[in-house]
């Protein structure tokens, strides 16, 4: 088809705005983004056109009466079916790249638990490591490049949004059930991210950062200060004092507690949400 | 006193050959319908049941609350103007563009629309002397004031007003993220409103289905009117919805439920309650009614774009039967949508929602396709209401267009919740209720006050708005794909996005400066009024064919019904509607009699 | 009225559809459920006119019964006069304050739930007497 070659050769035409894409699922997105973007200017051109031309061409000229047709069944087929096939071919190309933007594998490199809350992230590793900060004190993900990235995203009170927008991605970050996804990230590098969905007073300063950086550079990174934080537990970023509510109905604690980092809040999937988040 | 009103035509035609006359009341002889009926003054607009008097309050009141959020969202753009302004508090943001959002959408767009517009001009249009239930109507207008009255008061309480944004998410609206007063007073607003908006669906379909004049079948409704009943029919789909999800909040804050919240859940044995609320649950009754809630803004501003291109050009809507399924299949879409506004939380059927939103563009593509239609081969006059309607399809198309890629969930992952979201709503809420509702607004005011309102004003209005308009929007759209979320009261200064910010600023100004033409415009016509007539526009539907105003109980004569352009057919009969598959062309029947049917 | 049949009919059957195939395609109950009320919803008036329009062209009322046809009523006729549409159309309530009264009542009643309960003494004698007039007015044909 037409819009999967021009997907194809898309690494030549213009960003058109958008972001290219720090991760392998962020180009398929840019991909898809340029396409619809082609469609918007050709079906919407057109019809700026159309416009344009009726306003110029039949401005009044005399008092003559015009034709006073009232239907063409002809024309009114055309422009009934075209526009179905343009949808047709939009959704199967926004399927194909849906499909690989919500895919989960079965054995990522890194597992990354996230939780938001009122203001700020929470970054839980496998090994215990915590990365905690709030508002403006932005808390950096050490992610590994080149390799799959699973994040579990959960929130401790309201809703918030996990948004990247070099990933060009963003996921809820909600109460009640967890909600999965993953990326891979192509190139070494610090990406800012920020909360999107609207949860309260300091919305607009929840930071956050995610740095990619090589995967040997990753486990270094991750051993070391697992051994730090185990050491030196006052290190590691607080929590509100006044968290409004959290998923298993006791304050979370995370002094010397290493092993219940994964635990936490996972007893409560909630409804069927969780489930389908990994279509 | 009651009136109870026979139809007119019930004597014989006079020598005139007008239409025979209406005998009003029990018996009177037929007035010029200048005779007052009932009380006057403070006590007439307390306790009138006439469809003219209630769609004018409604108006008149929209308008304000228009004015006033208008306003707001100056502050709001003043506020973003620079990233780190310290003109408003955190908390004073987040409450304006609550109030900004729910004043335009649920006190402005839509009891405009069809409680202003379409009460009075649907009962006009179909040949009835008033709407189907009418003190049903004085109470919805007496529900959407004292609404609108309670979601205002939340300004004036301790703690100030909501500030959860327009859609309430819960659990950030439940009682301990969002305490006091305020954010009661907004939910219990929506629900007052709500119902004044589920009686006037009642009052339109009852009005539509069962009061049309003699001859009025269906297929010869104006397609106002048309759009009219289809809203009549999404209002009473969509908002029960709303009032259910709004009361079992209000349960939520106060009387201890847990529907929506999760907090609380204690782990039982290592299982979790069963009673657990959950968040998505508001997410999904909330679009399952705000969903179909913007096609309630949109359908009824189509329907006076719909209105006013025919007259302008001289010629016949195009494609009536078209424009009539693309309503309904538009309406239908609408109510399995709503879930594209939860495409990011990782919860909702992705696919599903993405094919029947992409869908949407074909009805919405045929009647645009039927707009220009229109004005093919017309003789296009450009009064101030036709260049608001023309206005309207530039704004929409875009607006549509970029719907058209938030349909599409990859691209939504990327761009929900930012400027880009907020600019795409704006063109379309913009196109349709601002650019579409005053071209509306300019068309029948001089039916509903006998007088014109100034070309000259009126020109002025619609470019500094047209101008404003793309000012203010087009920046958002490119802030917004460089990663601006939406509902931030600052934002960091070493991103770029100050500039685009400062544009868009300057546009919503002009907006402003365009609306104080509009109130000029108003104060210049009523203090030295050029007369209108009975149809000052040569226009084709109904209304046009009584005086300016119209007179109590609507009519003292009417013409015979033979299509959907009745007062076009009166007066021209050389020009004869022909009804849909009998031919393109007219052959100048006098007396406007068709014999074979549709 | 046979338009407005197959028009709520219509719209509703492919309510129907569409609500059978996403409950069977994503198993989420909640908006399974508002697609079957919307289904049901229009089941009602629309099939209140479908029979409405077989009884007025002499069918069968359902499957018994022998009702004479009387035809269209004039506003669905293409070719009524004027004088086909005489008679009473209905009753017009001119003016009427309960209506204020009413909204009145609920708007007091609502501020009584986020003010204090001792407002609700104000609302509900409101609501109550306005309900009592509307009454009394129908019933007298004019104002009370």
């Amino acid at each position: 088809m037409a819009l999967g070659a021009l997907l194809l050769t898309g690494c030549q035409l213009p960003t058109f705005g958008a972001y290219k894409g720090a991760t392998s699922q962020a180009r398929s997105t840019f991909h898809l983004w340029q396409g619809f973007f082609i469609a918007g200017i050709i079906v919407g051109g057109f019809t700026l056109l159309l416009i344009t031309w009726v306003i110029f061409r039949y401005r009044r000229r005399s008092d003559e009466m015009p034709r006073q047709t009232q239907y063409h069944t002809v024309t009114e087929i055309f422009y009934t079916v075209v526009p179905i096939l343009i949808v047709i071919g939009l959704f199967v190309a926004t399927v194909l790249v849906e499909n690989t933007v919500t895919a989960v594998e079965p054995n990522p490199a890194a597992k990354i638990d996230v939780y938001a809350f009122q203001w700020g992230w929470e970054f839980s590793y496998p090994n215990g490591v915590k990365v905690i900060g709030q508002t403006t004190d932005a808390p950096t993900m050490m992610v590994p490049t080149g390799q799959t990235v699973r994040i579990t995203l959960r929130s401790y009170d309201v809703l918030h949004g996990f948004y990247v927008p070099e990933f060009n991605f963003s996921r809820y970050a909600s109460p009640g059930y967890y909600t999965e996804f993953d990326f891979n990230v192509l190139h070494d590098g610090v990406y800012r991210g920020q909360c999107t969905q609207l949860c309260g007073l300091y919305h607009s300063l929840m930071f956050f950062n995610v740095r990619s950086v090589s995967p040997s550079a990753y486990r270094t990174w991750l051993r070391v200060t697992g051994a730090y934080q185990r050491t030196h537990p006052n290190s590691i970023g607080q929590l509100p004092a006044d968290l409004h509510a959290n998923i298993n109905g006791t304050v979370p604690s995370y002094s010397g507690n290493s092993g219940n980092s994964g635990n936490s809040g996972s007893g409560n999937t909630g409804n069927t949400g969780g489930a389908l988040s990994g279509d | 006193m009651t009136d109870v009103i026979a139809p007119p035509g019930t004597h014989e035609p006079t020598e005139l050959h007008l239409p025979p006359e209406v005998p009003l009341g029990d018996g009177h002889e037929p007035h010029g319908g200048h005779e007052e009926h009932g009380p006057t003054g403070i006590l007439k607009w307390l306790t009138s049941t006439d469809h003219k008097v209630i769609g004018l309050s409604y108006m008149i009141t929209a308008i304000v609350i228009f004015y006033i959020s208008g306003i707001m969202a100056l502050f709001m753009r003043l506020q973003l103007a620079t990233p780190h302004s310290s003109l408003l508090t955190f908390s004073q943001y987040n409450a304006l563009f609550t109030m900004h959002g729910g004043l335009m959408l649920y006190l402005f767009a839509g009891p405009f629309a069809f409680g202003g517009l379409a009460n009075y001009i649907v009962p006009l249009q179909v040949g009835a002397p008033d709407m189907a239930f009418p003190r049903l109507n004085a109470l919805s207008y007496w529900l959407y004031l004292t609404g609108s009255i309670t979601m205002l008061l939340g300004f004036f309480v301790a703690g100030g007003a909501a500030q959860f944004g327009w859609v309430a998410y819960a659990p950030l609206s439940s009682a301990t993220s969002s305490p006091g007063a305020g954010p009661d007073l907004f939910l219990m607003g929506i629900a007052l409103t709500g119902f004044s908006a589920i009686f006037t669906g009642v009052n339109l379909c009852g009005t539509i289905f069962y009061l049309r004049a003699p001859g009025m079948t269906m297929f010869r409704m104006p397609i106002f009117t048309w759009n009219m009943l289809v809203t009549g029919i999404l209002i009473l789909i969509a908002f029960p919805v709303l009032t259910a999800a709004v009361v079992m909040l209000f349960c939520d804050r106060h009387f201890g439920t847990h529907i929506y919240t999760a907090t609380g859940c204690h782990l039982v044995n290592g299982h979790a309650m069963v009673s657990c609320g959950s968040p998505l649950l508001w997410q999904n009754l909330f679009w399952f009614f705000g969903h179909p809630e913007v096609y309630i803004l949109a359908l009824p501003f189509f329907g006076i774009v719909t209105e006013v291109l025919p007259v302008f050009s001289r010629r016949p809507v195009f494609g009536y039967k078209g424009m009539v399924f693309a309503t309904m299949a538009i309406a239908a879409l609408s109510t399995g949508v709503w879930a594209h506004h939860m495409f990011t939380t990782g919860a909702v059927l992705l696919p599903f929602f993405s094919i029947l939103s992409l869908l949407i563009a074909v009805p919405t593509g045929i009647k645009f396709f039927n707009w220009i239609g229109t004005m093919w081969h017309g003789q296009l006059t450009f009064t101030t209401p036709m260049l608001f309607s023309i206005g309207f399809l530039f704004a929409f198309l875009m607006g549509g267009v970029t719907g058209i890629m938030l349909a599409s969930p990859p691209i939504d992952f990327a761009v929900h919740d930012t400027y880009f979201v907020v600019a795409h709503f704006h063109q379309v809420l913009v196109g349709t209720a601002v650019f579409g509702g005053f071209a509306g607004v300019y068309y029948w005011y001089p039916k509903m006050f006998g007088r014109m309102l100034r070309e000259s004003l009126g020109k002025w209005h619609f470019w500094l708005l047209f101008i404003g308009f793309w000012v203010t929007f087009m920046p958002q759209y490119v802030v917004g794909l460089l990663g601006m979320p939406r509902r931030v009261a600052s934002y960091p200064s070493n991103l770029g996005w100050q500039s685009y910010n400062l544009v868009s600023t300057v546009g919503a100004f002009i907006i402003a400066a365009s609306f104080a033409f509009l109130l000029v415009n108003f104060v210049v016509s009523w203090r030295k009024p050029i007369p209108a007539g009975d149809n000052p526009w040569d226009a084709h539907t109904l209304e046009w064919f009584t005086t300016s105003p119209p007179p109590h109980h609507n009519y003292t004569h009417l013409p015979p019904i033979r299509s959907e352009r009745p007062t076009w057919d009166y007066n021209h009969p050389d020009a004869l509607t022909v009804p849909h598959g009998k031919g393109v062309h007219t052959n100048g029947k006098a007396n406007g009699k068709v014999t074979a049917s549709v | 009225m046979k338009v407005s049949a197959v028009f709520l009919l219509l719209l509703r059957t492919f309510f129907g559809i569409v609500g059978l195939v996403y409950w069977f395609w994503s198993y989420e109950d909640g908006g399974g459920l508002m697609l079957l009320g919307v289904t049901l919803l229009g089941f009602l008036p629309g099939l209140y006119y479908f029979f409405w329009h077989r009884r007025f062209h002499g069918h069968k009322y359902f499957f018994w019964g022998n009702i004479p046809a009387a035809g269209d009523r004039p506003s669905d006729r293409e070719d009524a006069e004027m004088a086909d549409g005489a008679g009473v159309i209905d009753a017009f309530p001119g003016s009427s304050i309960w209506p204020f009264v009413l909204g009145m009542g609920a708007f007091t009643t609502v501020l009584a739930l986020i003010f204090g309960i001792w407002l609700a003494f104000i609302g509900v004698p409101l609501i109550l007497t306005a309900l009592a007039g509307v009454t009394a007015e129908s019933r007298r044909g004019g104002n009370v």
